[in-house]
């Protein structure tokens, strides 16, 4: 019961997007295609699971005043991991030449290490609890940031493109200003909005 | 189990191990992926290069030199089948673009005539400058089989011969300075 608890509360309770407004630079950054945005979630969710693994296990061996020095080593390290796989493996172009997915996400893997998400579920969570929580805390949390960032994608990418994960279904050009910056802000503050709105409905009944 | 004390020795342990610890998890991860990177980043500079010249069997991303053009260099890949030259493809680029620089990788035939164009990196506009990807409209394939020698890299409103983006004159003639770049350097040192 209280493990499910754990794993659940990532998903709307206390999503790191929509409730918590933690890791927003790779949210807006990232999310101009739904696969973009779901592919820049699971490389945060490995992180964020691995590290919390980590962390909860050798948390009692670090004295307090190198912990975090001591997080952000593992944290990295595990970044550094996942940027060497994904140079390795998802660096293919598309069909036509489009950017291979390494390219298209570019900055934001290597700036994982400095998602505060990460750090702060070390600091709050795995540090203080047992291994198979922090996993399913770690789990959570990243999948919960894995479905801001597909669903922020999707609406970014079916208005501003037409298309959904890359299949279009509505030809020409579609709201431009979507697919830009911009885009980005408006988008997130009307999911916000929207979810918001589903969670006061919840709270009353 | 209580917890570790901050003394010094305890501090300086704790981070040295640490530190060991993730550089030798880093070191096998590197060796293990360092082959699969290098693979897949010269399999995708030869799909890029295939996709502007004839077809070629040799391993152009081996073969390749770079033309100073503008205080900054034009690299030219060659593209051989057996011992003929069958084409260059020349990553050429323009610092006249909307948005930062743009990157074109230009196929030439021998002679200079242009084969195909490839976008490598862009910044432009979605919906406006992007009109000049492949995938979005064939706006480009007007470069197709022109020698620059004949045909002039200029939008026509500066009296040339390209047809420009609607509403994206400035990507135009980006596109054009950097074709243009690539022909020059060609003409200066490229065929080799």
């Amino acid at each position: 019961m209280n493990q499910g608890r754990n794993f659940l509360k990532g998903f709307i309770k206390e999503n790191p997007v929509f409730v918590l407004f933690l890791g927003l630079c790779p949210t807006l950054g990232t999310t101009g295609s739904a696969l973009n945005g779901l592919s820049m979630g699971l490389a945060t969710t490995f992180v964020l699971v691995l590290s919390n693994v980590f962390i909860s296990v050798f948390a009692r061996f670090i004295p307090d005043k190198v912990r975090i020095p001591s997080y952000i080593v593992i944290i990295a390290s595990f970044v550094t991991i996942v940027d060497l796989l994904m140079s390795a493996y998802t660096n293919t172009p598309g069909p036509h030449g489009e950017p291979s997915l390494y390219d298209n996400l570019g900055i934001f893997i290597p700036l994982i290490v400095v998602n505060c998400i990460v750090l702060g579920r070390a600091e709050a969570f795995a540090s203080k609890n047992s291994v198979l929580s922090s996993l399913l805390d770690g789990l959570g949390i990243g999948l919960g940031f894995a479905f801001a960032l597909t669903l922020l994608g999707t609406v970014r990418e079916v208005l501003g493109n037409g298309s959904v994960f890359g299949y279009k279904f509505i030809t020409g050009d579609g709201i431009l200003i979507f697919i830009m910056a911009p885009g980005a802000f408006l988008a997130l503050g009307y999911l916000i909005m929207i979810m918001n709105k589903i969670k006061q409905r919840t709270a009353k009944v | 189990m209580a917890k570790k004390e901050s003394t010094f020795t305890n501090m300086l342990l704790t981070l040295f191990i640490v530190t060991l610890a993730s550089s030798a998890a880093l070191g096998f991860v590197y060796e293990f992926t360092k082959e699969p990177i290098s693979i897949a980043k010269s399999a995708k500079k030869n799909l890029a290069i295939e996709r502007v010249t004839p077809s070629f069997d040799n391993n152009p991303g081996n073969e390749m030199f770079g033309v100073p053009a503008d205080g900054d260099s034009v690299y030219f890949y060659i593209a051989r089948n057996g011992n003929d030259t069958v084409g260059y493809a020349a990553e050429t680029y323009s610092n006249i673009a909307f948005g930062g620089t743009l990157k074109l990788l230009v196929g030439f035939l021998p002679d200079g005539t242009v084969k195909e164009i490839a976008v490598l990196e862009h910044k432009e506009t979605p919906g406006l400058g992007d009109k000049m990807l492949k995938s979005k409209t064939n706006w480009s394939t007007q470069f197709e089989g022109e020698n620059p020698s004949e045909y002039t890299l200029k939008v026509k409103k500066d009296g040339g011969d390209v047809d420009a983006i609607t509403a994206s004159t400035i990507t135009s003639r980006a596109y054009c300075d950097a074709v243009q770049r690539a022909y020059d350097a060609l003409e200066k040192g490229g065929k080799q």
